[in-house]
């Protein structure tokens, strides 16, 4: 029964977002949704290293910013065209890709605290350069470009978010059960162990690396594509908190919970904006994020799904406890 | 195997101090000496968690001195923790299951879903079945009993199908109703043969019973060797355990 109803819950969630659109009208609800499908890529490819992996990462928004400079540079030089966008949505896979594996192998040999500094330090580096290029990027300031009118529609967008992030998710899922995907958890629970059981760790942990790079790289691309405008924020430390608070808040080492994460530090963000109307307290917005974080780390230290997937367990074992009880 | 002069140093103290060590293929041999006499470090050497000061260290003829972990360990070593060395929230099948993998050698497969390698389950379930942890299957590693966790670490050894076992005192913190369990494991993976097995532990009975020879161990440095009776017999081992008036090994 119970299981019944977990599979039950996400492809209602599925039909329901689909059939989204044509039931409401409301533009400004579509266009949160869009961002929700974006961040929740980004918050899934976080919790490869921080859920999976348990490598904790500072500067995971290097990859955003790559993905999203990318189609902002592309866009802004070639022609306007759904050839153009797609080969600069490849380049920052592709440039996504070859950082993420030299920042693996140049950092990842280093004991945890160490590898978080670097990392901060690296996109740190990638803010600076955003900044000093002035002839590429337009400084801090940025600026907008030109994508194909099919991506312009809010409706198409919307679709084309949601299939992006289903997408996305499946494949998530289908490499973090493979067999690479299970060693991963293995350096998570133990590392020592894992390399004495002849798995060579550093590897592993710039396999995860890289996945993870190009997702927060396809993310980012999508990131940019929505607002038709790039700046140096997609590099920011903001954007990794970001990403660090939808996973922990959703449930670090599930990917459901980096979508419900994503989903529910958007929908927060949008209404404390909105309230900012009723009292300029609620501009101030990060405070309030930062009372829900420690809420949710007092209440469900596993996060949100992490929490649920143990109620389960405890759940199935009473049942299962009852029947050994028995005297059958 | 064999060591040649290995020695470590921590800042000033020699932990293992050449240590000249030979064991024959498809030997059993333990290794004994008082506590901190540097049997666990000299473990720590041979499967390559620390790197050494000085010497050297043969596998199988070839020099293995400067080869990582997991190099070694795909070389036919495999080595069980005196702390228990388990991961925790993986399921007991899953933690024995992780090392079947590695050594059927599926390494960088990231896309086949597990449900393909059925037969891995199946290895590491009848693994499980060999040290009586089979009807745990599904429950995390850290919900086990203490001396249910030394029995998954040996599965987990055995999956790996090692033609060197290092066992560093397997019997250790466990209760004493569990000791003839594991005992039992250990005598078992002995008669299959095949294998080169080095034991550290400290229960004398385990050690005369199981092992073909007997290294004595005394403040990092090598102190005999012999037969179980030879080691009994041996005055100065019997000395450096009653802490005499002994000084120097040498």
């Amino acid at each position: 029964m119970l299981r019944l109803r977990w599979t039950i819950l996400p492809v209602a969630v599925v039909l329901l977002l689909l059939s989204f659109p044509e039931l409401n009208d409301s533009r400004s609800l579509l266009i949160l949704l869009t961002k929700i499908f974006i961040y929740a890529v980004f918050a899934m490819s976080y919790d490869l290293l921080l859920g999976y992996t348990g490598i904790v990462s500072f500067g995971h928004a290097m990859f955003f910013g790559i993905g999203a400079y990318s189609v902002g540079i592309g866009m802004d030089v070639w022609k306007n065209s759904l050839g153009t966008l797609l080969l600069s949505v490849l380049i920052g896979v592709v440039a996504a890709a070859v950082v993420s594996y030299f920042v693996g192998i140049l950092s990842l040999r280093l004991k945890s605290h160490f590898y978080a500094m670097l990392t901060l330090a690296f996109s740190g580096l990638f803010v600076v350069a955003a900044e000093k290029m002035r002839s590429v990027t337009n400084g801090a300031d940025g600026f907008p470009f030109a994508v194909p009118e099919f991506f312009m529609d809010r409706t198409n967008f919307y679709y084309i978010s949601f299939v992006f992030m289903i997408v996305v998710f499946l494949l998530l899922r289908r490499f973090t059960r493979s067999p690479v995907g299970k060693v991963l958890q293995a350096i998570r629970e133990n590392e020592q162990r894992t390399q004495s059981l002849g798995y060579e760790v550093v590897h592993y942990k710039i396999i995860a690396s890289v996945v993870a790079g190009v997702a927060a790289a396809l993310s980012g691309s999508m990131y940019a594509i929505t607002l038709r405008f790039v700046n140096t924020t997609v590099f920011t430390m903001d954007i990794t908190i970001m990403a660090l608070l939808m996973t922990i808040i959703g449930g670090v080492g599930t990917l459901y919970g980096g979508i419900i994460g994503a989903a529910l530090i958007e929908y927060a963000h949008e209404l404390l904006t909105s309230l900012a109307k009723v009292h300029p307290i609620f501009e101030r917005w990060i405070i309030f994020f930062g009372l829900l974080y420690i809420i949710v780390v007092m209440i469900f230290p596993m996060g949100i799904v992490g929490t649920i997937k143990r109620w389960q367990t405890h759940r199935k074992a009473a049942a299962l406890g009852k029947r050994e009880g028995l005297p059958w | 195997m064999e060591t040649r002069d290995l020695t470590v140093v921590f800042g000033g103290h020699a932990a293992v101090n050449g240590v000249d060590l030979t064991v024959p293929r498809n030997h059993f041999q333990s290794i004994i000496g008082p506590n901190g006499a540097g049997k666990t470090t000299l473990f720590n050497l041979i499967s390559g968690q620390l790197r050494p000061s000085k010497g050297s260290i043969l596998f199988k003829g070839t020099d293995i001195t400067r080869l990582s972990p997991p190099l070694r360990t795909r070389m036919g070593m495999g080595r069980s923790f005196q702390i228990t060395n388990v991961f925790p929230n993986l399921t007991v099948l899953e933690n024995v299951r992780l090392a079947v993998q590695s050594r059927s050698g599926v390494r960088y497969n990231f896309f086949s879903a597990l449900s393909r390698f059925d037969w891995m389950r199946e290895e590491a379930f009848s693994l499980l079945e060999t040290v009586m942890l089979d009807k745990k299957s599904d429950s995390p590693a850290k919900s086990l009993a203490h001396g249910e966790q030394r029995k998954l670490e040996i599965a987990m050894l055995l999956a790996l199908k090692s033609d060197l076992l290092l066992f560093d005192e397997p019997t250790a913190g466990i209760s004493v109703e569990e000791v003839p369990a594991i005992l039992d494991v250990i005598r078992r993976i002995k008669a299959e043969g095949g294998r080169t097995i080095l034991l550290i532990e400290h229960k004398m009975e385990m050690v005369l019973d199981l092992s073909d020879s007997v290294t004595v161990l005394f403040n990092g440095k090598f102190l005999a060797n012999g037969s179980p009776k030879e080691i009994m017999d041996n005055e100065l081992v019997q000395s450096a355990y009653l802490g005499g008036h002994y000084d120097d090994a040498s």
